[in-house]
């Protein structure tokens, strides 16, 4: 039962690795901006289906690291993630049944809130941006998450992750 | 997680953190520099001989093209040592310097800072110049053992003291974050300064060494409503380009 758990444990913390991996990889200047948050998807993907298994706890360490990763100041990502991770707890049971193309809007809903904090914090730090240019990355999201979904719920019922 | 934000922007208690931390995320940028590394290797690998040959013969034409330069520059500069000596100026000091290789690119856009190869065990410092092989391209801002970030000239939090090459009116050069446009603050409308003007470091603030290019003025807008001219320089070093960077060992302001 213990050894089922880790298991389980290692698996997520995976699929996070490889999340923070796709957030650092190097794009051309003119696709920053459509580069889609893979962590807070993944984050998304795994509360909604095993609310169990993710703390906030977790979360906050896991935005701090991305902050550390990516060098801009501490709590910008961690601030975003808490709060989508809190949105996510409350109304995982409704999202569940949802289809797929509703969910994506969800998720571009929730990304951009977390892009709301994240441009709050930067702005604080002497980054203003002005424009709808700051929901690209929401946007980009929504776009990528049907194939993140079936890709991962396929991964997840081949090494039978419950 | 709010009240470390603030902590975060507003001190620098985190700072010593963050950079013993920072150890952490090299593994991170040496990974998704593998992609990049495997094409280098390809392209040197597989590279014809004819293609390698047609490379021998313009890297050689360029060496002899800058030779040439060199023979020069000796003699001008013993001459300037000698003129310096009889104006009872202080000689201007060689800088040395360190090769670095750019691993990390910051994935936030609003971010224009760089992770190299090359951290505080190989001497890197807080505030260290960064140039490449066109002009001066930023400062360090964090170095821990093995990596450092580098904050680049058109960040939007980034400033540097200037001063244009032909007649030395000095200004500071603002990052707009955008990577091909710096702004010149607080330069009135009647200050001599043209389009197509060199604008080197100026040393003044003791970050930058002096005479480094850093930009070139793009455009000018002089408004007589307003009290200072608009002006927009695009930067020499390349931005968002250059893969090889030189980390300048200011020999004045510092001893490693």
């Amino acid at each position: 039962m213990l050894s089922l758990r880790l298991y389980s444990v290692a698996f997520i913390c995976t699929t996070f690795v490889v999340a923070l991996l796709l957030a650092v990889y190097p794009l051309p200047l003119e696709l920053r901006w459509w580069r889609p948050e893979f962590v807070l998807i993944m984050t998304i993907y795994w509360i909604s289906l095993i609310p169990s298994r993710t703390s906030l706890a977790f979360l906050c360490l896991l935005g701090l690291f991305q902050d550390l990763l990516e060098g801009v100041p501490f709590g910008q990502h961690g601030l975003g993630l808490v709060i989508v991770a809190y949105i996510c707890l409350l109304s995982y049971q409704r999202v569940r049944n949802y289809s797929i193309w509703q969910q994506s809007c969800w998720i571009f809903v929730l990304v951009g809130i977390a892009q709301l904090t994240d441009n709050w914090v930067q702005a604080m730090g002497g980054r203003p941006l002005s424009g709808i240019v700051f929901l690209y990355p929401a946007f980009a999201s929504a776009c990528i998450w049907p194939v993140l979904y079936l890709a991962l719920n396929s991964l997840r019922i081949r090494y039978r992750v419950l | 997680m709010i009240a470390l934000i603030f902590v975060g922007l507003y001190t620098n208690w985190l700072t010593p953190v963050r950079q013993q931390l920072s150890v952490l995320t090299v593994p991170f940028y040496r990974v998704t520099d593998v992609p990049r590394r495997i094409n280098e290797w390809l392209g040197t690998t597989f590279a014809s001989r004819q293609d390698l040959l047609q490379e021998n013969e313009t890297l050689k034409t360029e060496l002899l093209i800058h030779q040439r330069k060199l023979q020069q520059m000796a003699a001008l500069a013993a001459e300037n040592v000698r003129l310096r000596q009889l104006m009872n100026a202080t000689d201007i000091l060689q800088d040395s310097v360190l090769v670095a290789e750019l691993i990390g690119v910051s994935p936030n856009p609003l971010n224009h800072t760089v992770v190299i190869n090359r951290g505080s065990r190989e001497g890197a410092y807080e505030g260290q110049p960064v140039l490449d092989a066109f002009g001066l391209m930023g400062q360090v801002i964090e170095a821990s053992e093995h990596s450092s970030r580098v904050l680049l000239i058109a960040d939007s939090t980034h400033a540097i003291p200037v001063q244009v090459n032909r007649n030395g009116v000095r200004a500071i050069a603002e990052g707009t974050g955008d990577l091909n446009r710096l702004r010149l603050r607080h330069v009135s409308n009647t200050t001599d300064i043209r389009e197509g003007d060199l604008l080197v470091s100026s040393g003044l603030g003791n970050r930058f060494p002096v005479g480094y290019p850093v930009a070139e003025v793009e455009s000018i807008v002089r408004d007589p409503g307003q009290a200072f001219a608009e002006i927009i320089a695009r930067p020499m070093a390349r931005l968002n380009r250059s893969r090889h960077v030189l980390l300048v060992f200011d020999s004045r302001s510092h001893n490693p």
